[in-house]
C-alpha cells in the first residue's frame, strides 16, 4: 500500500511517524510505502512565535531539520504538490514529478490572510510568521505608551492567543514599568471576550482585575490609516499599537485545485475522510471543522489517521472515529497558565490557573520535539 | 435564486456556532441563507443578538431533539 502524506507540519509528521512505527513489518518487507512531501526542509514549532514576539524565544529555537524528525523509513522529499489529481489518486509536485497513492493525507495547514481586511496587513502587527513575530517585537520594544488594541479575525489558529497575546503584552509592559502608559482595548468576534464561556467567565474577572477595557461583538471591517479599525457592527477602536489575530485561510494549492471554499476541505467529523472520497483522509487545520485550529487538534486527528490507515493493512477495515477531541494550554500571565480539554461530547471545564502548568508549557516548548516525531 | 448552507455546529465548544457563522457569512452571497446546527442553548439568543447589530436577518430558529437549526440570511 501507497501512503502518500502531503504536508509537514505537525499533523502530516505525526501521521507519518505514529504509521511507520505500527507498519514496521510491512516497510520492511516493501508491503508498504510511506512517502512525505513538503515545502520546506525545516519544521517550525509555531506556538513559539509568541515568544519570539517579546523577545523571549530566538527564531533559530523555533525550527528543526523536518528529515531528523521523521522515523529513517519514510520518503521525504521537499518538493510540494501544485495538482491534486484525486480521480486518478495522484499528485504532480513544483518539480514536474508525479506521485501515486493509495491512500492519502493532505495535511498542509492554514495561513494568516490579514490581506483578505482592507488596511490590517499595512498598520496593525501579529505573530503568525518568524518576519511577523520579529516586527511585532521591533515595536512593541520601541512602544512608549498608549492604546493598544486587540483585534480577532474568524476563523484564526490558535483560539488562546487572543487571551495570551493580551496577558504576555500586559507583562511586558509591567516589567518595562511603562504599564501606567499603557491602556488595553481588547476586541472579539461574540458577545464574551472568548468562544469557551467557562474561559471567558474567568477572563473577565482577570481583565477587570488589570484594567483591561473590551469590546465584544466586534468584527473588523477595515482599518484605516491612523490604525482606527472600524467593525461590521458599526463601532471602532482607535490604537496607537493595533495587535492583530488576523483571521485564516487554508493554503493556497488547496484554492487553486477547488478542493474546498477558502482553502479549507470539507470532511466527515469522524472518519475524517475528505466527502465525497473513501481514500483521502484530511488532518489539522486543512479541514473545515467546526472545531479548534490548533496544534492539539491536529495531533489527536492524526493519531486517529495513522492507527486507521495501519489498521486498513492489518485488519482489512478502519478501527476507530475521531471524537473531537482538542487540548489547549492558556498562558494566563504573572507565570501562571490553564488549560482547556474537550471533545464532542464533553464541554470544557477549566481550572483556575497556576505556576505548575506554566512551568509544564514552557516544558512542551521543548517537548513538541518529542511530540512530533509520535513519542509524546 | 437564493441558496442555503448548513453549518453541523453539533457538539463542538470552540470556536463554536456564532463564531461559525460569523466566518460562513464571510463565504456567501448577499440574499444566500445559512443553517446553523447547534447542541448549545445559548446560540438561540447569541446568534439573534449578533445579527440584529450587525444588520443581517434572522430567517427562523426551530428545535428538533437537542439540536436548533437556526436559519439567517445575509442582508448586505
Amino acid at each position: 500500500m501507497k501512503i502518500l502524506i502531503v504536508g509537514g507540519g505537525m499533523g502530516g509528521t505525526i501521521v507519518a511517524n505514529n504509521l511507520a512505527r505500527r507498519l514496521e513489518r510491512e516497510l520492511r518487507s516493501g508491503k508498504a510505502q510511506i512517502t512525505m512531501l513538503s515545502a520546506s526542509e525545516r519544521h517550525m514549532y509555531q506556538p513559539g512565535l509568541l515568544y519570539t514576539s517579546i523577545g523571549r524565544l530566538a527564531p533559530d529555537e523555533l525550527y528543526r531539520d523536518q528529515r531528523s524528525l521523521l522515523e529513517p523509513e519514510i520518503e521525504f522529499h521537499v518538493d510540494p504538490v501544485e495538482t491534486f489529481d484525486l480521480d486518478n489518486n495522484q499528485v504532480v509536485t513544483k518539480s514536474g514529478k508525479t506521485h501515486g497513492y493509495d491512500q492519502l493525507v493532505i495535511a498542509t495547514g492554514s495561513r494568516a490572510a490579514p490581506e483578505t481586511i482592507p488596511g490590517l496587513a499595512e498598520n496593525s502587527v501579529n505573530c503568525y510568521s518568524e518576519a511577523a513575530a520579529l516586527e511585532m517585537l521591533r515595536q512593541v520594544r520601541d512602544f512608549k505608551g498608549g492604546t493598544v488594541g486587540i483585534v480577532v479575525g474568524v476563523p484564526h489558529k490558535c483560539p488562546m492567543i487572543p487571551l495570551e497575546v493580551t496577558f504576555v503584552l500586559h507583562d511586558y509592559f509591567k516589567e518595562k514599568g511603562i504599564a501606567d502608559k499603557v491602556q488595553f482595548q481588547y476586541t472579539y468576534p461574540i458577545g464574551r471576550i472568548h468562544a469557551l464561556a467557562p474561559v471567558a467567565e474567568w477572563a473577565t474577572g482577570e481583565f477587570a482585575k488589570l484594567g483591561i477595557n473590551t469590546t465584544t461583538l466586534f468584527n473588523m471591517k477595515e482599518v484605516d490609516g491612523n490604525k482606527i479599525v472600524h467593525s461590521e457592527e458599526g463601532e471602532t477602536v482607535d490604537a496607537e499599537l493595533l495587535v492583530a489575530v488576523p483571521p485564516h485561510r487554508g493554503m493556497e494549492v488547496i484554492e487553486k485545485n477547488k478542493l474546498g471554499g477558502n482553502g479549507f476541505i470539507p470532511t466527515d467529523r469522524h472518519s475524517l475522510l475528505m466527502e465525497g472520497r473513501d481514500n483521502v483522509y484530511i488532518v489539522g487545520d486543512t479541514t473545515n471543522l467546526p472545531i479548534s485550529k490548533a496544534g492539539s487538534t491536529a495531533h489527536f486527528e492524526a493519531e486517529t489517521v495513522a492507527e486507521n490507515l495501519a489498521a486498513l493493512i492489518k485488519f482489512g477495515t478502519t478501527v476507530r472515529d475521531y471524537d473531537g477531541k482538542v487540548f489547549c494550554f492558556i498562558e494566563a500571565g504573572k507565570e501562571r497558565a490553564t488549560y482547556a480539554m474537550f471533545d464532542y461530547n464533553n464541554p470544557p471545564a477549566p481550572k483556575a490557573p497556576n505556576k505548575a502548568v506554566h512551568w509544564f508549557k514552557m516544558a512542551y516548548n521543548q517537548l513538541y520535539w518529542a511530540s512530533a516525531r509520535g513519542l509524546l | 435564486m437564493s441558496e442555503r448552507k448548513i453549518i453541523d455546529a453539533r457538539g463542538t465548544y470552540c470556536p463554536g456556532p456564532l463564531m461559525e457563522l460569523i466566518a460562513g457569512m464571510k463565504q456567501i452571497e448577499v440574499g444566500d441563507e445559512l443553517e446553523v446546527l447547534s447542541t448549545d442553548e445559548g446560540s438561540v439568543s447569541d446568534v439573534p443578538e449578533w445579527i440584529n447589530k450587525v444588520g443581517h436577518e434572522m430567517v427562523e430558529t426551530t428545535q428538533e431533539g437537542d439540536v436548533w437549526h437556526i436559519v439567517v440570511r445575509k442582508a448586505k
